[in-house]
Parts: C-alpha cells; structure tokens; sequence
C-alpha cells in the first residue's frame, strides 16, 4: 500500500491538530483574562495612578469597558486583538501590539541562532557517541550531557559572560550591536538578515558577535539532550537487522551512517529538538535579562515586574500562539520523516 | 498470620530487586546521596550553618565582600552575610517548593490521566483532555510568571503559580499510557471478571504507570526548583530576606566578576540539585525497566 505524504489523510491529521491548537488557545485566553481581571484592584485605577482626580478613573472605566459583565469584557477583549487594538501598556504607553512587533524580532533571532547552535553541534555529536558507545568518547559525551542538562540557562548565561566577556574579552555581555553600530533598515527586524540583504557586512558580523553568548546559553541544555537522545537512537538502530544486512553486503560505513541510519535516528532526535526550541521563548526571558537583549521576552519580564495586564495577557497569548504553532510543525516534519505514522493515520480513519 | 508474613517477605524480595536494580547505576546512587545530603542540610540548617544569624534580617559591613577564606568558606555577600550558611537555609525554600507543587499536583494530575484514559471516547475524557492542552499552550515558566506577577510577587504565589502550570503535564503522561493499556488482555479479562471500573484503573492499570510515574516524580523535583529559582532570580519569587538560590544568584549578579562567589556557589548549588535528581530519575527509571539494558 502506497501513501504518499499529500494525501488528504495527512492533511486531515495537521486540520484536526490545529483545531485542537485553536480551541487551546482561545481556553488558553479566557483563562489568563479571566485571572487578570478577577484579582482585586481598579485596572484603570492602576492605569491613571493614585492621584488621579475619582471622575477621570469612572471615564476610563466606562471606556476600558469594566461595568460590563465580564464576558463582555472578554469580546471586547477579543475583538480588540483582531482589529489590532489589543490595548495601551502602561509602561510604554503604547498599543501593544507595537511593542510585540517591535521586540519579537529581537527573539526570533536569537532562538533560531540558538536552534542553528543546538543541531549543528547536538547530532554530530550524538552520531559520534553512538558509533563509539561504551568507549571513552561516549563518556565524554554523556558527561557534557548531564552537565548541560543540569545547569539551567540562566546559569550559563552568567557563567559565559564571566569567562568570554568579563575575563577574556572575546564577546560583548549585552546588547544586539555594539555603540555606534548603527542598526540596519528594518526588512525582516532580524539584524543579521537585515544587514545581510542591505549589503552591510559590518554590520552583520556585529550582529553575529553579539548573538554567540546569548544564543550558546540557550542552546546548551538542548544540546545536551539531543546529543543524548541521538545516542540511544542510532545505536538502538545500529543492532537493526536492517543495518546488519548493510553491513553484510559491505555497503561503506559513511553510506551507511549517513544515509541509512541518519534519518530513522534522526525521528526521535528532532521531535525533541522541535519541542525545546519550541520551549526557548521561556528561557528566553532569563538570558535576555541577562544580556539586555532588547526582545519579546525582556519586554514580557518588564512587563509582569510592573503588572501590567494588557502586556502581561498579549505576552502570555504570543507565546502561546508561537509554542503550538512550533508543535504542530514538529508533527509535520516527524511525519515527514516517519511513514509508519503517516500510515496509522490512515488506518484509523 | 502466616499470610502477613508471606506478604511482608515477599514485599522486601520486591523492594530488594528494585534496590538492586536502581544500584546498578552507580550515578544513581551518587545522585541519591547528594539529594540525601541536600535535604539533611536543609533540615538541620539552623545547627549546621556557621552563621545562622545569616539567613535573616542581618548586617555586619565590616565582613562585607569577603572572599572565601577558612572563617567563609564561600566568602560573604554586600551586606556581610555569610554566603554558605544562606546557601543552606536556600535549600530549605527549594525543597519546601518541590513538597508542595508536587503534593498539590501528582495525584489530581494522575487521576485525572487516569480518568481520561481508561474512558477515551467519552464526553468527559475529552473535557479533561482540552483542559489539561489549555494549561500545556504554554510553556510552564510563562504561564508561572504571569500568574505570580498578576497574584502577587512572593513565595507562596510562586509555589501556586508553579503548582497551576504542572499538573496538566501528568495528566497527559497518564492519559497516553492509559488509554493503551485499556485495550491490554489483562484488562479486559479484569472487566469480563466483573471488576469495577476503580478497581480497573487503581488496582489494574496504575502500577503498571507507577513507574513513568515515579520517574517523572524525581526529575520534577529537579525541574520545579529550577523554575522556582528562575522565578526568584527575575524578582517575583521568594522576597527579600528569605534565603534562596535564585535571589542569590541575581543578587550576587549585580557584582560580577570582582565578587564572584556571590552568585557562582548558590549557581553551582542549584546545578547540584537539579544533576542529583536527574540521576536519581534514571535510577528510578531503571528500577521499572524491564529486561537488560
């Protein structure tokens, strides 16, 4: 039986996913809405500050829609989001949805310089311990394995600058650019793309120093765990009969590594890798804090440190969005990778 | 009589093969007697600790900044506060969050996989289900800091916060093992033999998940206290004076690299803390394993 990857069967699987992804997400809204207007205290009250004369707070109040029955509040809410009005946040006062589109690009740089990191140095390295399990570069591997998932980001990301910036000098601890680099015209707001296509080399290689220790500290602890999980899977593959016969028909070992045994081991590898880049936007607001990194994340940080709600449910709400639409990429491309799945949702059908 | 001790003998065969089998791994040991000596620490901190006086509302600016030397092992902090003997009381604070998240969440969260999974297809598993996915749209961090920081910054909002964001992922790891192991022989014979649908789930399907369970159990104990700590680091955790890993290491941050020790001993502390409950995860994992690994 042949199935090929376009069938409306596969499709049908990804439609359901996301359906799933949108009711989550709308659950997902009503209940940080819900907790951020049942706490005690006047949002507008909060907004105008205590010395406001009582008569502007009950205009605000009639404005921000706060006599209504919650649930209206909540349309208001929602309506909002979908006509870009997604409301003022107090410590910028300004739209919301400005400041996201300002600062996300900031993070989507540095967690797809983190996921660049994470598998260009994870998969080689698991590959490496699994062809030589049991030996001392296994135990090398297992080691930096533990380690990095013991130690938390943030962690890393102090460690690093004390060595590379404070001792040694080789990075810079903060920011995106250095003083006087002037940043490139916004195309894409990532810096290295934008620098990239205004031909502005200087300025990308300075983009490119500054992003290292931010992204390194993110990337180790996946890294850790793909290089781990790569392991157990090609050796786990390496006992297949599969490989014994290859192996008996003297196929070349690099044949075999590379194109037979990669991919299979590459499944489990790289739905764990998808799950934790999808998790970086959390990690993310630590290491950003660290390195002053101008992105979404310190904006959300500043954001809860001054409560403010309209910032606080737009960023929980973001990164929702950002965290399913990563997981269902991941269903996709282990689908992609694995036809036994594509074919069990064929026959459950 | 004799029955009792049967069963009892045949408890400690059981309890000797799983010893056995954490044993083997070696880490996992290690990983045991650091978690042992982190919580003996913990509970004896107000003898242990050199200055106990530390761990509260205390100055002594003549000691302040000092590096490690014999009188402070791992020197003090900006207000003269011995930094090891606050290192100790942190550990308290820590393991107070992973006894809490964890009491509140296990079992409402294994049941309710429970629940779900044994009864897949039905109105309610699917309500269990979507409201468990609604918690897990997010990843727990963001969703524990929203919640502490619309609360109120503190630690006990935080082990709330902690403890609202977790529970779901049980719910889901039950669910998955659950509703596979309904269809096993073993369950239907128990439903063709007439058993209840508690006695199922509680009696039939549970120990055989006891041990995904368990596992999950030691290396969340490792992940709520990272998160408990990143939460304290970012300011809306446990509140100045409690003595706490996180808040020393964000404090101590503001005076790198001149008085390092300040952040990288409570640092290397947590990383302690979070390896030894890996390791012990593992060697819990192993216990449950079956056949040769």
């Amino acid at each position: 039986m042949k199935v090929s990857w376009s069938s409306w069967s596969s499709w049908g699987f990804i439609l359901k996913r996301l359906g799933y992804s949108i009711i989550s997400l709308i659950g997902l809204s009503i209940l940080i809405f819900v907790i951020a207007r049942v706490l005690p205290g006047d949002p507008a009250r909060l907004a105008l500050g205590p010395n406001a004369p009582q008569s502007a707070v009950n205009a605000l109040r009639a404005a921000m829609h706060l006599n209504d029955p919650i649930y209206f509040q909540y349309g208001y809410w929602l309506q909002g989001i979908f006509t870009g009005n997604w409301g003022i946040a107090l410590f910028t006062q300004r739209n919301v949805l400005l400041d996201v589109e300002e600062f996300l690009p900031a993070t989507v740089e540095l967690i797809l310089t983190a996921a660049i990191i994470d598998i260009v140095i994870s998969v080689p390295l698991g590959v490496l311990a699994g062809r030589r399990a049991n030996t001392a570069v296994d135990n090398a591997v297992r080691l930096i394995s533990y380690l990095g998932i013991a130690i938390p980001s943030f962690v890393v990301a102090i460690l690093l600058q004390l060595v590379f910036g404070y001792t040694l000098y080789w990075f810079p601890i903060v920011g995106r650019l250095s003083l006087g680099v002037a940043p490139p015209p916004t195309i894409t707001g990532l810096y290295t793309i934008d620098s990239l296509l205004t031909g502005n080399f200087g300025t990308f290689l300075n983009a490119i120093w500054h992003l290292i220790l931010p992204a390194f500290a993110l990337a180790l602890g996946p890294i850790a765990q793909e290089a781990r999980i790569m392991r157990s899977s090609v050796v786990e593959n390496l006992g297949k009969d599969y490989t014994l016969a290859e192996i008996s028909h003297g196929l070349p070992e690099r044949l075999i590594m590379l194109k037979y045994l990669l991919k299979p081991s590459l499944i489990p590898t790289l739905t764990i890798y998808a799950l934790d880049i999808s998790a970086q936007i959390a990690n993310a607001f630590l290491v950003e804090l660290i390195f002053n990194w101008p992105g979404f994340s310190r904006y959300g940080l500043n954001a809860m440190l001054s409560k403010d709600l309209n910032a606080i449910v737009a960023v929980v709400m973001v990164a929702g969005v950002m965290f399913v639409i990563a997981n269902i990429l991941v269903d996709i491309v282990v689908g992609y990778l694995d036809p036994r799945i594509r074919l069990q949702v064929k026959s459950e059908e | 009589m004799s029955t009792t001790r049967r069963m009892s003998q045949s408890f400690s065969q059981k309890y000797g093969k799983y010893w056995y089998k954490f044993s083997k791994n070696k880490l996992s040991i290690i990983g045991l007697i650091a978690i042992g000596g982190v919580v003996i620490i913990a509970i004896f901190a107000p003898w242990f600790s050199p200055y106990p006086k530390s761990a509260g509302l205390y100055v002594n600016f003549n000691q302040a900044s000092l590096p490690p030397s014999f009188a402070h092992l791992f020197g003090t902090d900006e207000y003269g506060r011995d930094v090891l003997s606050r290192l100790m009381f942190g550990f308290r604070y820590s393991l107070e969050l992973v006894v809490v998240v964890l009491s509140i969440d296990v079992i409402p969260g294994v049941v309710l996989g429970l629940i779900a999974g044994y009864y897949i297809g039905r109105w309610f598993s699917t309500v269990i289900m979507r409201v468990a996915d609604v918690f897990i749209a997010v990843p727990p961090l963001i969703l524990a800091l929203s919640v502490v920081a619309i609360l109120k910054p503190g630690g006990i909002n935080a082990f709330l916060a902690i403890a609202l964001a977790w529970w779901p992922w049980y719910t889901r790891l039950v669910y998955g093992q659950a509703s596979s192991i309904r269809n096993e022989d073993f369950v239907h014979a128990a439903q063709l033999a007439g058993a209840s649908s508690t006695h199922i789930m509680f009696k039939e399907i549970l120990p055989n998940i006891l041990g995904s369970i368990l596992t999950k159990v030691s290396l969340d104990g490792g992940w709520t206290i990272l998160i408990g700590a990143a939460l304290s680091y970012v300011g809306l955790g446990a509140q100045a004076p409690t003595p706490d890993l996180g808040t020393m290491i964000s404090d101590g941050a503001a005076y790198l690299p001149a008085q390092w020790w300040i952040s990288i001993f409570p640092a290397l502390a947590i990383v302690v803390v979070i390896l030894g409950f890996n390791l012990i995860g593992d060697g819990v994992n192993d216990m449950f394993s079956s056949g040769i690994r």
